[in-house]
């Protein structure tokens, strides 16, 4: 015969067993309540709920749940706050007019609207004009520097110019930037130095991030431009929290993350989205729509109409735009950034451009695209040539600025460049620092194990080259 | 509300959203609701998380994040509900991995991961989870009337919750009862003595249990416990 223990406890769990089944069943009717109905389950749950006891503890409520049915029929579904329908129709994304994309000048760089002419100072407008064409002049140098063997990799902007310097100018400079890796405009508005752009390109000892990364993996504490990394999309869901600990602060800062259309693809993005609106959190995302994931167009990156289509479906404010228009990107940064820190909500832009360029240094695109497609965005649509013709036609610009400007920049980017490859590349040490905050003993040993390899045959390696 | 809160499920959008928090400085607990479902956030984990001070030249960093997530098998979990992916996560430089063995050790290690200045993950055991039973008294016949008064005592004066157990009859006893409660490291406390029950308990007292009694020259090995 074997003994039978039983533990005061358990006895008590029965108990409560039962009472939890009790309340779950109470609390059920009462959610549900007099005014609501159960549809068809509910005769059945709650003869169930009266078998179970609840009919004897409660027969009135039991009593009420019978008479509900025809005389509210308006939805109940916590899900949803809509209307019955009993057409059948499926509703058709509209991909033939899709959302507008607004703008403000023409492309002869005109102001359509005087309305919605932002006029912004003269001091203000050249310094658009003078970081985009600035980019413009280094991305030239280094994409050569690359063919060159100088640097390992480079991206270029061309074409995009106009959404880095639009979106930078419309924030305020603590404003925390999350980038994919085609801003670097929004880095020469906040006014990085040409010498750091270089530095992390060269990977050499001044290079903020050690050297560690890729070429245009920039990044800077200073100027709220967090580093960029290679994995797509992942900068966005981290934006967003970002944001909700800015809001939390009472910062009345606004987070921006920077993606591709391409990009937008990634699991990552639609977490982000959902997780902006429903946390409420003050962030503006902007896609740059430029046609291209490397040779994917856009017909094979979605179906739908765009990325601005897409925020309604989670609750965003979106607006398409014209984002070769610097001043039409400015605009609708600047009340997008308005309204994000005023009413701690996300807000969706997506900036149509043309990505001018080949996706990198890797990517020949004459592959898989035609040199008359380029040429026209190059020739007839650009938003260095638009914003140049307001300037002119302003009288705030003229050719001899032009030519003068061209070559003072050049030489700017000639020397920084110059500089930078001249500088020694970081201590090997680096390789073990930074890994973990304290450096663990088994990364000690062997950083001293390089060091022991490197007094040994250091000869073979072009140690020369790098700091001591 | 606004420091504990739902969010929608999507594990990368949890631990991607935690590195954010905690990349602005602010310190980040990200819930993974089982182990299992960990494997979303990979990618945040290994290719972000782990490698922003590195990457960033210490300009940035997520140091301030601690993701916790129940683990391990409970014996009815099945696939999703029992796995053990640490191993997953042993060989990504930059995050620290973390295992308690006990409900004690668990305060303690979770306090020093949210504390630690380096993404940490730590995986609570469920089969740890239960109620604060801290004490197992057993005991038969009218000492149970004692034992009772006792663990009425200790919840009053000293706050401490106590199973009480009576075991009805001393042979046979019910060694299962006895075994379960033994096994979820309740320190005990016998009521009657004798040698051999002596001895296991006294080996049940330590923290690496593995087999569970002598009782008349029968060795009935019950649990075998790894890393508890």
């Amino acid at each position: 015969m074997k003994g039978q223990a039983r533990s005061r406890r358990g006895e008590g769990r029965i108990a409560e067993r039962w009472s939890v089944k009790m309340a779950m069943a109470a609390a059920a009717v009462k959610f549900w309540g007099r005014s609501r109905g159960l549809g068809r389950a509910g005769l059945p749950l709650l003869r169930l709920l009266a078998a179970r006891g609840l009919a004897r503890s409660h027969p009135h409520r039991w009593q009420r749940q019978q008479h509900f049915s025809s005389l509210d029929d308006k939805p109940q579904f916590p899900g949803a706050s809509a209307e019955f329908i009993d057409k059948l129709e499926f509703i058709q994304p509209n991909v033939i007019s899709g959302i507008p994309i607004y703008r403000v000048m023409d492309r002869q760089g005109q102001i359509i609207n005087p309305s919605e002419d932002p006029h912004l100072p003269q001091e203000k407008v050249l310094k658009f004009y003078k970081s985009m064409t600035l980019l413009n002049t280094m991305d030239r140098i280094l994409y050569e520097s690359q063919r060159q063997g100088r640097i390992s990799f480079y991206m270029t902007n061309y074409g995009e110019e106009g959404t880095h310097v639009g979106s930078a100018a419309a924030l305020d400079d603590t404003d925390l930037v999350f980038g994919q890796y085609r801003e670097a405009g929004v880095l020469i508005y906040r006014d990085y130095p040409l010498e750091l752009f270089m530095a992390q390109c060269y990977g050499n000892v001044s290079d903020l991030g050690k050297g560690r990364q890729m070429p245009v993996h920039y990044g800077c504490r200073e100027r709220h431009f967090v580093t960029i990394s290679s994995p797509l999309a992942t900068q966005i869901p981290q934006a967003v929290g970002a944001a909700y600990a800015a809001k939390r602060a009472n910062a009345n800062r606004v987070v921006i993350c920077y993606f591709g259309e391409g990009a937008a693809s990634e699991g990552d993005a639609h977490a982000g989205f959902n997780f902006a609106a429903t946390l409420e959190c003050p962030i503006i995302f902007f896609c740059r729509n430029n046609g291209y994931a490397i040779s994917t167009p856009t017909s094979e990156q979605y179906r739908g109409d765009g990325i601005a289509a897409r925020g309604p479906g989670y609750g965003i404010l979106s607006i398409r735009v014209d984002g070769n228009d610097v001043f039409a990107v400015y605009n609708a940064t600047k009340e997008a950034r308005r309204r994000a820190v005023a009413e701690n909500q996300p807000f969706l832009i997506e900036a149509m451009t043309y990505r001018i360029g080949h996706h990198s240094t890797s990517d020949d695109s004459s592959a898989y695209r035609s040199v008359d497609e380029v040429n026209y965005w190059d020739k007839q649509d650009h938003p260095i040539s638009r914003l140049r013709h307001y300037l002119q036609s302003r009288g705030w610009w003229d050719d001899e600025q032009e030519k003068a400007w061209r070559k003072q920049s050049r030489k700017k980017v000639m020397e920084a460049f110059e500089q930078a490859e001249r500088k020694l590349k970081p201590n090997p040490n680096l390789i073990f620092s930074d890994v973990y905050q304290e450096m663990p003993a088994q990364l000690r040993k062997q950083q001293e194990s390089l060091a022991r390899h490197l007094q040994t045959y250091g000869e073979h390696y072009p140690l020369d080259h790098f700091e001591k | 509300k606004d420091r504990v809160f739902n969010t929608p499920l999507c594990e990368q959008g949890i631990v991607g959203f935690g590195i954010g928090i905690a990349v602005t400085g602010a310190t980040a607990i990200a819930e993974i609701q089982f182990a299992d479902y960990i494997f979303p956030a990979f990618d945040q984990i290994v290719n972000e998380a782990a490698k922003y001070r590195y990457r960033s030249g210490d300009l940035f960093n997520c140091g301030s994040l601690t993701i916790r997530s129940p683990w391990g098998c409970v014996g009815h979990g099945a696939l999703y509900h029992s796995q053990s992916p640490e191993a997953f996560f042993a060989h990504c430089p930059g995050i620290k991995v973390v295992v308690p063995r006990s409900p004690f050790q668990a305060k303690g290690l979770l306090l020093s991961c949210i504390e630690d200045k380096n993404p940490c993950i730590f995986f609570e055991p469920k089969i740890l989870y239960r109620a604060a039973v801290i004490l197992c008294l057993f005991s038969s016949f009218f000492q149970v009337h004692v034992i009772r008064e006792v663990a009425a005592m200790a919840q009053e004066k000293l706050g401490v919750s106590c199973e009480v157990i009576d075991l009805r009859t001393i042979i046979p006893w019910d060694v299962d009862t006895v075994c379960k409660t033994v096994t979820c490291q309740a320190p005990l406390s016998m009521g009657f003595s004798r040698r051999e029950y002596w001895k296991c308990f006294l080996q049940a007292f330590s923290s690496h249990v593995r087999h569970c009694f002598l009782s008349n020259g029968q060795c009935s090995k019950l649990w075998l416990n790894r890393g508890r």
